[in-house]
């Protein structure tokens, strides 16, 4: 018993090693390669900072980096708050309609992007709004909606609607109760969110592809644009960096997972 | 301070009637406490005077000023929740000092009147701990504290104690009581513990079925029911029936019945006799003491020892009659033996059907 037990126990440690190796392997060699003097990942290392500096006189790559960032910052922000609020809403009032609107919310997570992106170009020149950076924050935000409101709703299935009462009774106007009692409690929440959807944003490739213009892109878009013409290692350099920001932003979202049953 | 009336409310979720036109007068500076059993509307009606639920009917009314148009948060009143609803992401200090604090008082005037508090509720000295480093009783004494900070005009409790342990509980209802004496707020409590509403309330009220079945002070229930309901919802009872003689009822077998409280059905109608176990007494003789006029023959099934008291279980002709008896060193009478069963007129309540 006790031998099977730990042979099950080994067996196990030997799996999740396997699966860890597996999923980062292909990611640490690349980082390393970043660093290695080669054009064509040529044993032995050599080590050299060449490729940062060779990215950092890439001013397509830079301007790529830069629109990116900040149409995942603006697109965390208003999908933060637009979700937050929706979700506070769902919770707070019965409507006509609430069960299927919550239910509606779902299949755009599942939905390909392939297929929402095809749907939103011609839908955004059928209204208009056409391509650009503008038509892709907008279809970002649509994209990260659904999971801000997801995460923020799981989190107030734990908020207890007696405190909303208690506060009201109190005298606080609701606008008081939203700050003062909601907010505070379902911040964790609202910040695994937006992390979410900076995410979603930062690592987009299929819907900023179709939603851009050949001056302004995304830095995937243009990662795919410049692999398309030739390989180099400055991609490997500007992976590397954005590996390492997608890592710690889903790092501190486990943490506030993690610590979200906390009182 | 302020009385509550509350005239002829109703509300009905669906088909089903929670209030069916209740009219209550809860008077200014009194312990109103509200009994019923489970899903008799105490809780619906307890959220329309807070203002959660609004009625579909009638009128409230707080301190002579109608409010079924004022929100929760413009009604001036104090709640006080089963599960305590302390904020977790405040302190105990911040807790009570929240409804002062969203009317925009000064932090100055605020830690005053958050220290007179929680010097009130005893517990001047825990305002930094979170709730849940608290004991449920001190969690409840929070709760108290913050709902009475803001001077309200009344004080709403939603089975306040029904989460305490019986020790606790018992502590808590006399802490309750008097702080309620000594700010003297008219208060509203839901209980569904009879006993917690005897000795706490100055006026009972028994609700069943979103109606209200009597209300009065407890001696006055308990002693004058008007219904069989109310003979044994609150307290116990034995209910004997037969049909109406003027001042008493004939039971089946014959015998009469004397009692000289309730309202007399009329002759020949078929009518009841409630009668308090404790108000009984039990012996193998007939040595009756005067007064003692209503007798019954039985026979003893069963004795419950319970401590200071005891329960007989006496059988009349197929029913079953309750007795308390002090355990007071006399000898106890054995299952299987023949008694005699006694009590005065008094002792005796007559129900009409
Ligand atoms: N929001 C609601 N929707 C539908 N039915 C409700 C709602 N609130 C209360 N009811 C119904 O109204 C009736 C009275 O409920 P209420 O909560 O007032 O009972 P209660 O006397 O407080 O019972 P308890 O002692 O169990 O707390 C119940 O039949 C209940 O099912
Ligand atoms: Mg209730």
């Amino acid at each position: 018993m006790m031998f099977t037990t730990r042979l099950l126990e080994a067996l196990g440690r030997v799996w999740i090693g396997l699966l860890l190796s597996f999923l980062y392997l292909p990611i640490c060699i690349m980082a390393l390669m970043s660093f290695n003097a080669s054009p064509f990942y040529q044993l032995p290392f050599e080590w050299t900072t060449g490729w940062y500096a060779d990215l950092s006189r890439n001013g397509r790559l830079l301007a790529a980096t830069w629109n990116s960032l900040q149409i995942a910052v603006f697109t965390t922000a208003i999908a933060t708050v637009l979700g937050t609020a929706a979700s506070i809403a769902l919770f707070r009032y019965e409507f006509r309609g609430k069960r299927l609107l919550q239910a509606l919310l779902f299949p755009p997570i599942a939905i390909p992007w392939l297929i929402t992106g095809t749907a939103m170009l011609i839908f955004f020149f059928g209204v208009g709004i056409g391509r650009g950076l503008h038509a892709i924050l907008l279809g970002h935000v649509a994209l990260a909606l659904p999971y801000v409101i997801v995460v923020v709703s799981a989190r107030l299935q734990t908020f207890a609607p007696e405190l909303e009462e208690a506060a009201r009774s109190l005298g606080a106007s609701q606008w008081q109760v939203t700050t003062r009692v909601t907010l505070p409690w379902i911040m964790p929440g609202v910040i695994a969110g937006g992390l979410f959807a900076f995410a979603v944003s930062f690592d987009q490739f299929v819907v900023s592809y179709f939603l851009s213009t050949p001056g302004e892109a995304t830095l995937p878009v243009e990662i795919y644009a410049a692999i398309r013409k030739g390989f180099t290692p400055e991609i490997n350099a500007v992976s590397t960096i954005i590996i390492g920001i997608s890592m710690g932003l889903m790092l501190v979202t486990a943490r506030f997972f993690k610590f979200g049953g906390e009182k | 301070m302020a009385e509550v009336v509350v005239d002829k409310v109703s509300r009905s979720f669906g088909s089903h009637k929670a209030l069916d036109e209740m009219s209550i007068a809860f008077p200014d500076k009194g312990f109103y406490g509200l009994l019923g059993p489970s899903g008799s509307g105490k809780t619906t009606l307890l959220r329309m005077i807070a203002g959660f639920d609004f009625p579909d009917a009638g009128r409230i009314a707080i301190g002579g000023e109608g409010v079924e148009r004022v929100p929760v948060e413009k009604r001036r009143i104090g709640m006080v929740f089963q599960n305590y609803a302390l904020f977790p992401n405040m302190s105990v200090a911040e807790n009570v000092a929240f409804g002062l604090s969203v009317r925009g008082e000064t932090r100055g005037a605020i830690e005053v009147e958050v220290k007179r508090a929680l010097d009130l509720v005893q517990l001047g000295h825990l305002g930094e701990r979170r709730p849940h480093q608290l004991s449920g009783g001190q969690r409840q004494r929070v709760a108290l504290a913050r709902a009475i900070v803001t001077k309200p005009r009344v004080l709403l409790l939603d089975e306040p104690l029904s989460a305490l342990d019986k020790a606790l509980r018992v502590d808590m209802q006399i802490e309750l009581k008097r702080i309620q004496r000594e700010i003297g707020i008219t208060t509203i409590f839901v209980t569904h513990d009879q006993e917690e509403a005897l000795t706490m309330s100055d006026r009972i009220g028994i609700l069943r079925d979103g109606r209200l079945v009597q209300e009065g002070p407890p001696e006055e229930i308990y002693d004058r029911p008007e219904s069989e309901f109310a003979a044994t919802f609150l307290g116990d009872a034995n209910i004997l029936r037969g049909v109406a003689t003027g001042n008493g009822i004939r039971l089946p077998d014959g015998t009469v019945v004397v009692a000289n409280q309730g309202t007399k059905p009329a002759v020949g109608t078929s009518a009841s006799c409630a009668v308090r176990p404790e108000r009984i007494s039990i012996g193998e003789a007939d040595n009756a003491t005067l007064g003692e006029e209503n007798r019954l023959k039985g026979r003893v099934s069963k004795r419950i020892f319970g401590g200071n008291s005891s329960t007989y279980f006496v059988e009349h002709r197929g029913d079953i009659i309750k007795v308390h008896v002090q355990n007071n060193g006399g000898t106890s009478l054995a299952e299987g033996q023949d008694v005699i069963l006694r009590w005065s007129p008094e002792s005796a309540v007559l129900i009409g059907m």
